[in-house]
């Protein structure tokens, strides 16, 4: 199996107010991610918002450079240069409201990134587009409507459609259903599943809702204010979650059956600034499990059975 | 007897393109000290119709029902000046984004001290101290200090229960919280929901809990009423909701939940809410029903309660087909 990305130590830090007496202050806004995703393969990143996992999507998708770290796709150095990079990784965003060009008909939207990025003949770029249309669930003779006409699914899935055209590697989903009603969820969960399971796509899938996380991933990595708490196999870190957090967050999702009684731990406390996180562990001051040693340093990701965690007192 | 009951609700917009059901004829009924939950997609007339009964849409909007009497008043029938002596006081709404429902412009105090004044005449000195109690019971810490806060200054979870705090200043009979915690992260979700559940039994007052989280519901509810392109579908206590729903719809919407998923692959409910144009006639979840037959585009009838009022000519029944 090939390694679509290699990501290691991924930092990102912005610099943020400061004026001419001042010094600007730091936001760590990624602070050391490694993953490897592998084609045909799933990994979620789960966690709260200003946890850094946009900052995530912004880094492989190469809008941003990372300040430290270094990011492989396909074995080379990520270059924002190489038209091949480019191609190879595309993006599709939360709301599809927003990431069409309500002034574009479809054509246009799906057929601007061969234009950029090929030199298809306008002939070719249009049977593409009507194909691709097709693949995910629309009729290729809607092609001519704006996007106004559609409705948030179809939206969505145009969203999909537009990051298919250059034949990508791999996806970069930005929360891509969370904005959907819960039927058309479903729908748009179906294509894409199917998609993977056609063309050997790798998903960097980022999301807050556990559920649908838990459906879709292969691998899981829980992130907490810039840094990785928890990573390993979906099936493993939802059947026995180590950290604290990733516990606590799998118990905070509403679970959809009246009948089930289970253990609520409620966090307290908000998540910190982050442009002034707590010494030691960033989690210490709403874990219950905090000890002296915590709150004085922050502890690495290790090997823990069959997951990594970053903690000193894992649970479970 | 119960304290609001409103019977065959339909609002209308006034649209470019001609008139707009977003509600069509339905029935709520809410007792004291109940928490209802009104599910739907979007565009399914959940928030309309509370909206509706609160007086809060624009002069666009026309409001049609037989009966809507919330405490023994008929709100039809009063005049604006006595709706509003009952509208933030007896009945108060928290809605989805607390950032956006908050007045930049003012600080929580002036903010919480204005209800507080308008509804119970308290001086100066008693909205303070009140508006400390208040802050205090939603569970801000240092409400003091917090006062003189600007809500750009608070954060999403924070300011949600800022707005909380309000809706109780009056005391209210009934709260209504349209998708109080879709806005927020998870673990600040449970903790608000965790507080509307315990204000609710401490205060005794009935909550009506709009959202379109299954989870939610689940974890929350008594009874819950499904809505479907504006009009109610279904209407069950939760456990039966779930277990063994009635309605087609019902059904394929958690079938469609991730969490229930067997597969790969999850049992999606083809096509979409039907608009204004395409409106069907007969019953309006027809062309997306795996069920449907051919009476289904002529009348539909409303089954008893023992099928969940479902709105439905041919209901599912897991015990007789079990």
């Amino acid at each position: 199996m090939s390694t679509a990305i290699n990501a290691v130590d991924l930092k990102k830090h912005y610099e943020v107010g400061g004026g001419m007496f001042r010094k600007p202050g730091l936001v760590k806004a990624l602070d050391g991610a490694s993953f490897t995703l592998d084609a045909g393969k799933t990994l979620a990143v789960v966690g709260e918002s200003g946890c850094g996992k946009s900052t995530l999507a912004r880094l492989v998708t190469m809008i941003e450079t990372p300040t430290e770290g270094s990011l492989d796709i396909e074995g080379k150095p990520a270059d924002s240069s190489s038209v091949d990079h480019r191609k190879a990784v595309q993006i599709v965003f939360q709301n599809p409201y927003s990431s069409l060009n309500p002034r574009h008909k479809i054509r246009t939207i799906l057929e601007e990134p061969l234009r950029l990025n090929t030199d298809m003949s306008a002939e070719d770029r249009g049977k593409r587009a009507a194909q691709t249309m097709e693949r995910v669930g629309l009729r290729p003779e809607h092609i001519e409507r704006y996007p106004h006409m559609f409705s948030g699914g179809q939206r969505q899935r145009i969203a999909i459609a537009r990051a298919l055209m250059l034949n990508p590697r791999v996806l970069v989903l930005d929360e891509p259903v969370s904005a959907l009603d819960l039927s058309i969820q479903a729908q748009v969960l179906n294509i894409l599943a199917d998609l993977q399971a056609e063309l050997g796509l790798a998903y960097l899938f980022i999301s807050h809702d556990l559920s649908v996380v838990k459906h879709i991933a292969d691998d899981v990595m829980v992130m907490y204010l810039g840094k990785v708490v928890e990573s390993g196999a979906a099936k493993d870190v939802f059947a026995n979650p180590r950290h604290p957090y990733t516990k606590a967050l799998l118990s905070a999702t509403p679970n959809a059956d009246p009948v089930a009684k289970k253990e609520r731990i409620v966090l307290t406390g908000e998540l910190p600034s982050p442009l002034n996180p707590p010494a030691g562990c960033a989690f210490n001051p709403r874990c219950a499990y905090a000890s002296d040693k915590c709150r004085t340093s922050a502890p690495a990701l290790e090997k823990l059975g069959d997951v990594e965690v970053a903690c000193y007192h894992p649970v479970g | 007897m119960g304290l609001l009951d409103i019977q065959n609700l339909s609002v209308d917009f006034q649209t470019a393109g001609g008139l707009f059901r977003a509600v069509d004829g339905v029935d709520i009924q809410c007792e004291r000290g109940e928490i209802l939950s009104i599910v739907g997609e979007s565009g399914s007339g959940k928030s309309v119709s509370m909206l509706a009964m609160m007086g809060l849409l624009p002069w666009t909007a026309k409001i049609n029902a037989d009966k809507m009497v919330f405490d023994g008043k008929d709100l039809t029938k009063i005049s604006k000046r006595e709706r509003r002596k009952i509208i933030g006081k007896d009945m108060a709404m928290i809605f989805q984004e607390p950032i956006s429902s908050l007045n930049p412009c003012f600080t929580v105090g002036f903010q919480l001290g204005e209800s507080l004044k308008l509804h119970l005449g308290m001086n100066r000195a008693e909205r303070k101290k009140r508006s400390i109690e208040l802050l205090e019971l939603v569970g801000i810490p240092a409400p003091e200090t917090r006062l003189s806060a600007f809500p750009h200054q608070l954060s999403g979870g924070m300011n949600q229960r800022v707005m909380i705090a309000m809706a109780l200043s009056g005391d209210p009979k009934l709260l209504i919280a349209d998708e109080p915690t879709t806005a927020l992260d998870v673990t600040i979700q449970a903790q608000i929901l965790d507080l509307l559940v315990s204000l609710q039994k401490e205060k005794e007052m009935a909550l009506i809990l709009i959202t379109h989280d299954m989870g939610v519901v689940a974890e929350t509810a008594e009874r819950v009423q499904v809505q479907y392109a504006g009009q109610r579908v279904e209407e069950q206590h939760v456990t039966g909701l779930f277990t063994d729903p009635h309605h087609p719809y019902t059904s394929a919407l958690l079938n469609a939940l991730p969490e229930r998923a067997v597969g790969r692959k999850l049992p999606s409910i083809p096509g979409v809410v039907p608009g204004q144009y395409d409106r069907p006639t007969g019953c309006l979840f027809a062309p997306r029903c795996a069920h449907v037959q051919d009476d289904c585009h002529g009348n539909v009838t409303r089954q008893s309660a023992e099928l969940g009022n479902a709105l439905c000519n041919h209901p599912l029944n897991a015990k007789v087909t079990a």
